[in-house]
């Protein structure tokens, strides 16, 4: 609901800031045989026309939730790294994500956004749908440790925002990742 | 005195088209009109020189190349007797001459005439009256006249073209002319813009933005710029399609789990659940006549395109050779399908002709994305890496025409060639 809100805060924001363009009269071109002058011929409007701006770049920062920032809580940890090709949690970042189960099911009134990411191979729809697996993986998980449904909601961010950049190996691993962000951080 | 005129003129335009898309030939058709383009008399009056921009139009097609025609005096006009043994000479088998008049409201006329220089005939001419900003647009209708009149087939060069620019952490939705001129900002944004397609009438762009921190489903008014959220529900909303008659939108939706394939209204209204998969469907595009749908799924095991009927029923696969076929979009005749297939480690795009089974690899780079048919079949522009960076890539139906459409100052992705204009 809070991400349905400001979504519809944005988009009548961006409404407002969009620059009217509407007011210069069209301008034409016409048809016309090159023998046979018509001097009262109506202009038609020019195909294409102008494109009016909307700019959503001016910046917005959220703040951090304290509680779970502290570096030396496990919670301070958010990402879950995935082999190639794959969208099953691994053993090693079980207890993470427990971790999380249990902060959500004793804070009903925390929610949770979890972000599915791939590495940049491929159609870009299709990885889409690759990280939402990845995030609904993630999900499952949570609620099956305690948390509930409206407290989580599983996205994906494909591979369009990559925490590496390069084509290595390397990178690619740390882009084949969910994060695990609470209201307020994203 | 008009010589220099011109020269500056062009001096000052390529200094504020820095942001602009740059074209560069890589390969042309095997047999090309020579086609000659003199000079119209009155065009240095012009921001730019008509007679240049439709000889560009022509050669960037790959159907044409231009013959030289040097200056004459007095300079040759659409009114001008043709002296075509002369126009042979240079080995020219099309003449287009015209001229550029400033009409006393302030509004300028272009006229030009076509000749087959083979047969010494005329083949038809037109006259347009236009704006001092109008004059790429005119050029681009003059264009599209004569390569209609010398193919057959319809031009595009009047067509528009929307694609993504990034630049560092910034991200802008831009529209420009089929050749890459005339670039406007429709939509900036931090966070990343994907998927842009044309609603049939040219008039609105749907689009997935993640300036919510997810994807969601826009529908953008070009003309003033207002915009609604079309889909988004909890998940990811992604890979809008507009139907032929831009009465439907089909969608990507994971509100029930998986990414799976929705209708709906392009307000918003009237979602509809099509596809029911335990994996993966996504990247939905309708058949011309609106009847099926083309898409992506991977409920076979491995990343295969299928098809499905609008109203319901069973998903048929389509593809079959090697183990990655996405982004399906289909020719206007609805005979080809053109998609990305994975052959070797390498993304290419590729050609199924969907009579004959027919499989024809169009490009050479490794790493395509977003094909996008051009209107009249002829060209298909795509998105690929050269040397690290996004560019767009435009390559013929038959694999023998290649351009590339680069940007200086940054990535250029996701490609979505307009709608004829009306």
């Amino acid at each position: 609901m809070r991400t349905l809100c400001a979504t519809l805060a944005l988009a009548i924001l961006a409404g407002c800031a969009s620059t009217p363009s509407g007011e210069q009269p069209p301008a034409g071109v016409e048809d016309r045989q090159p023998t046979t002058a018509q001097p009262g011929a109506q202009p038609q409007p020019v195909p294409g026309g102008k494109v009016a701006a909307v700019d959503l770049t001016a910046g917005k920062q959220a703040a951090l939730l304290s509680a779970l920032a502290d570096p030396k809580s496990i919670l301070s940890r958010r990402s879950i790294y995935y082999d190639f090709d794959k969208y099953d949690v691994r053993d090693e970042f079980r207890a993470l994500v427990e971790a999380h189960a249990r902060y959500l099911r004793d804070n009903p009134g925390a929610k949770m956004l979890v972000q599915g990411n791939t590495d940049e191979r491929g159609s870009r729809e299709y990885n889409l749908a690759l990280g939402q697996k990845r995030s609904e993986g993630v999900k499952r998980m949570l609620l099956l440790l305690g948390a509930k449904e409206a407290q989580v909601e599983a996205v994906s961010l494909g591979e369009e925002k990559p925490k590496a950049q390069g084509q290595t190996e390397e990178a690619w691993a740390q882009n084949r990742r969910s994060d695990m962000l609470y209201a307020g951080e994203y | 005195m008009r010589f220099f005129r011109a020269l500056l003129v062009l001096l000052a335009s390529s200094g504020a088209a820095q942001a602009q898309l740059s074209i560069e030939i890589t390969g042309a058709g095997a047999q090309r009109i020579p086609i000659a383009i003199a000079a119209f008399p009155g065009e240095a009056a012009l921001p730019a020189a008509p007679s240049a921009i439709v000889r560009a139009d022509l050669e960037r097609s790959g159907l044409f190349r231009g013959i030289e025609s040097p200056p004459a005096i007095p300079p040759l006009t659409e009114a001008s007797s043709v002296n075509f043994a002369e126009w042979r000479s240079r080995l020219a088998d099309a003449l287009v001459l015209g001229s550029v008049i400033q009409r006393p409201d302030g509004r300028f006329e272009a006229r030009f005439r076509l000749f087959d220089v083979v047969k010494q005939a005329a083949l038809g001419g037109v006259a347009y009256t236009f704006s001092r900003e109008q004059t790429r647009a005119t050029a681009h209708r003059i264009a599209d006249y004569i390569y209609e009149k010398l193919t057959g087939e319809r031009g595009v060069f009047s067509t528009r073209i929307a694609y993504v620019v990034k630049r560092g952490n910034r991200f802008e939705l831009q529209i420009a002319d089929a050749d890459g001129a005339g670039e406007e900002t429709a939509l900036a944004s931090l966070e990343p813009i994907i998927s842009p397609a044309w609603s049939p009438d040219g008039r609105r762009l749907a689009y997935v933005s993640f300036e919510s921190k997810k994807p969601v489903v826009y529908v953008h008014s070009l003309l003033d710029g207002k915009r609604h959220v079309a889909a988004n529900f909890k998940g990811s909303n992604s890979a809008p399609a507009w139907a032929p008659d831009g009465g439907r939108l089909a969608v990507a939706l994971t509100r029930d789990g998986g990414s799976q394939i929705y209708l709906m209204n392009p307000d918003g209204s009237g979602v509809r659940r099509l596809t029911q998969s335990a994996g993966i469907d996504t990247e939905p595009v309708f058949s011309p006549d609106g009847q099926h749908l083309y898409f992506t799924s991977d409920r076979g095991g491995s990343a295969q395109i299928y098809r499905m009927p609008v109203a319901g029923g069973e998903a048929q696969r389509v593809t079959f050779e090697g183990g990655y076929n996405v982004s399906p979009r289909i020719s206007a005749d609805g005979r080809k399908l053109v998609h990305i297939t994975r052959v070797n480690g390498k993304f290419q795009t590729a050609s199924l002709d969907l009579a004959t089974r027919q499989l024809q690899i169009l490009t050479d780079s490794d790493r395509d994305e977003s094909p996008s048919i051009a209107p009249n079949g002829r060209m298909i522009l795509l998105a690929t890496v050269i040397g690290g960076r996004g560019i767009l890539s435009a390559v013929s139906a038959d694999g023998r025409v290649k351009q590339r459409l680069s940007m200086t100052a940054g990535d250029v992705r996701e490609p979505a060639w307009g709608p004829y204009i009306q």
